[in-house]
């Protein structure tokens, strides 16, 4: 498991699906607006929001360029305050120990309060091999799980299902897990969710073991932090015996002070709230309160490879807020499912890449799912330059191709340029060839371009992909040095 | 080689030649509100959450109006009479279920968000009785209000567990409609006093 959705095609087929789709592109336009609306309100009210971008991403950007010492420090102050400190290279080992603590329990079961960590290393699945179920406890993640789905967006995981979806899904499917869904539910928000909390608070009352991740993780104290708003992950935090948290290992901050930028900044641009409805911390076992056996595991999984990429680095600072989802175009109109992966949207484009490589074709067709236009950086809360990375990223695909036998066909075209300009003959005897293609092509056109030049419409073999969706100008007849030769640059 | 010394061995190969030095710029502080306390009753009630304001007198009065009939469970020392009120003696959760509301004070009030943070001492008692009953009444002292998330940082304690409260429950998950109540508390009362 790397966290990508098994079997999913690369990004533009994807994509194709998900613009044909136009209830979830309503829904989805729907949703992004109206975050990214709430988002700009409260921001606005902060006087100095730069300033404090500013200290979040110094305070990140710190703690990752000295990971080792804090990672140190974090174990030790986690097992001065007694809890279990473990360590996975990846998702296998990770989900391997969860499976161990959990069974060492005699439980059959976990709850779950939502965390892309897990999703990422795949947990449900690999629980559920092993004879363990998994409840996740969100309401949106309860939506995806029943329904047998793909979450969508990281802090709205149902963005794509309207009411009706949801009452249907929980009509049929709460009674196959537990507590069914009254006979009397209707498609209202507030029903619904009431029906949720019943159905959950069932397992709540009884779960011995529960797993979360964390938002973020204080070295000097051993403070794991759990940002929510449904009390989903109070309940998960605060009642099993046995609480299993695993926590990517960029989630560490220096001190407990380090948290204020953060936790000023992540609610504000994740929900556009002032502050979300809960925030917990603990710092291992607190006698008498909360889970008696606590459990950190610390999750690479591709983290170091990302460390090691001196313009990627960055994107570990990622505090997971959502805000450039929600300002992307390009996630705007095709959803979370086309990327194939549990991170969407600008900062899966960055980060799946970075992870894992760009070996698989699906991993390579990522940095390529953006404009480039720059709003994903605008937002950011801890100011990480997404189009920078995207670029560099493309710039790996490409390298992973050198060596290919059979090159691409951009390579060629590259290759083909390169001889081209370094030679003036060539390029004179080059440009004669394309204004003669331009007049042929202009002939044939039928397209216009505002301002009345000649455009080509879809051209055949490689060029087809480029031309589908968009309007190829057609070549000048004339090039500039044959105008200038003739004209004796405008005095004939 | 264990696990632990492989990921450390590959963070440090990653950052190699990397500087650790990095210029954090102070965060920002908000600039004079002016009167704290009136902010942060209206910045709770955005929340929707309920806000009442009384003298230090009153607070007895005010409790048991707001909770009225219901089973009630405190924390060990509360320092509010509550009438038939149950102290806390460790009940299981599905005991707690029985309980309809839970009075307990709090540690700091933050009037920027509008937040409360309970610290779990004696009289806030531990972290699953403010939890499962489905009303909790929660008394502030202006005193405790403070202006922002820094002040709040540098007043806590780290190693006691905390919980940081902005109003009752919610969830957007559906169609983005904004519910209030899903697992945790779905009232909030704030007694403010003073
Ligand atoms: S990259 Fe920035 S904006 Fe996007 S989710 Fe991460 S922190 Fe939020």
């Amino acid at each position: 498991m790397s966290g990508a959705f098994v079997g999913m095609p690369a990004f533009p087929t994807a994509a194709r699906a998900a613009l044909g789709d136009t209830q979830l592109r309503r829904n989805l336009a729907h949703a992004t607006r109206t975050i990214r609306d709430k988002r700009a309100k409260v921001v606005a009210e902060v006087e100095d929001w730069e300033e404090l971008r500013l200290a979040g991403a110094g305070v990140k950007e710190a703690a990752l360029r000295d990971l080792a010492t804090h990672l140190e420090t974090l174990e030790a102050s986690l097992v001065g305050a007694g809890a279990t400190v473990h360590w996975a290279r990846d998702a296998a080992e990770a989900c391997a120990i969860v499976a161990e603590v959990t069974k060492a329990h005699g439980a059959d079961e976990v709850v779950k309060v939502k965390s892309m960590a897990t999703a990422e290393i795949g947990l449900n699945e690999a629980l559920e091999a092993e004879g363990i179920a998994a409840w996740e406890t969100d309401l949106a993640e309860l939506i995806v799980q029943l329904g047998d789905d793909l979450p969508s967006h990281i802090l709205v995981p149902a963005i794509h299902r309207n009411r009706a979806e949801i009452r249907e899904v929980f009509r049929r499917r709460m009674g196959d897990v537990g507590r069914p869904a009254p006979d009397d539910l209707t498609d209202e928000p507030a029903v619904l969710a009431g029906a949720a909390r019943e159905h959950l608070r069932e397992k709540f009352l009884r779960a011995k073991v529960a797993i979360s991740g964390a938002n973020f993780a204080v070295a000097d104290t051993g403070t794991l932090v759990v940002v929510e708003s449904e009390g989903n992950g109070r309940m998960c935090l605060t009642l099993p015996e046995v609480l299993i948290s695993v926590v990517g290992i960029e989630k560490v901050v220096a001190t407990w002070a380090d948290l204020d930028p953060l936790l000023r900044l992540l609610p504000r641009s994740s929900t556009g709230e002032r502050m979300n409805p809960y925030t917990s911390t603990w710092s291992g076992v607190t006698p008498g309160d909360g889970p008696q056996e606590v459990h950190v595991v610390l999750l690479d999984n591709g983290r170091t490879r990302a460390l090691a990429d001196d313009v990627g680095r960055q994107a570990l600072r990622c505090i997971r807020c959502s805000a450039c989802l929600n300002v992307c175009p390009v996630y705007e109109r095709v959803g979370g499912h086309a990327y194939g992966s549990v991170y969407p949207g600008p900062i899966g484009a960055i980060l799946n890449p970075l992870l894992h490589g760009v070996s698989d074709e699906q991993t390579a067709s990522l940095p390529y799912a953006s404009s480039l236009c720059g709003a994903c950086f605008e937002v950011c809360p801890v100011r990480i330059d997404i189009p920078s990375v995207l670029v560099d990223q493309r710039a790996a695909v490409v390298d992973s191709h050198r060596g290919d036998r059979v090159p691409k066909p951009e390579a060629l075209a590259m290759r083909a340029a390169a001889w081209t300009f370094s030679d003036s003959r060539r390029l004179a005897w080059a440009e004669r060839a394309s204004g003669l293609a331009g007049r042929v092509i202009s002939r044939l056109s039928r397209t216009t371009l505002p301002g009345g030049r000649a455009a080509a419409g879809r051209l055949p073999g490689p060029a087809a992909g480029w031309t589908g969706a968009r309007d190829l100008p057609v070549p000048p007849e004339e090039s500039f040095r044959e105008w200038w030769a003739r004209t004796d640059g405008g005095r004939k | 080689m264990s696990a632990r010394d492989h990921i450390l061995r590959r963070v440090r190969t990653a950052l190699d030649g990397v500087s650790p030095a990095v210029e954090v710029p102070p965060a920002p502080r908000a600039p004079d509100r002016g009167d704290l306390v009136a902010l942060f009753v209206e910045r709770v009630e955005d929340y929707r959450a309920v806000v009442t304001r009384c003298a230090a007198d009153e607070v007895e009065q005010v409790v048991r109006d707001v909770v009225g009939a219901a089973r009630v469970v405190v924390p060990p020392s509360l320092g509010i009479a509550v009438d038939d009120a149950v102290g806390d003696e460790g009940f299981t959760a599905t005991e707690l279920d029985g309980f309809a509301a839970v009075v307990t004070r709090a540690r700091v009030g933050i009037a920027e968000t509008g937040t409360i943070v309970l610290d779990h001492t004696p009289d806030q008692g531990r972290r699953a009785i403010t939890l499962v009953p489905d009303l909790h009444v929660c008394v502030v002292d202006a005193s405790q209000v403070v202006a922002d998330v820094p002040d709040a940082i540098a007043l806590l304690d780290p190693a006691r567990p905390l919980t940081w409260i902005s109003g009752p429950s919610a969830t957007s998950d559906i169609e983005l409609d904004r519910v209030e109540g899903v697992h945790g508390p779905r009232t909030l009362h704030v007694v403010l006093v003073g």
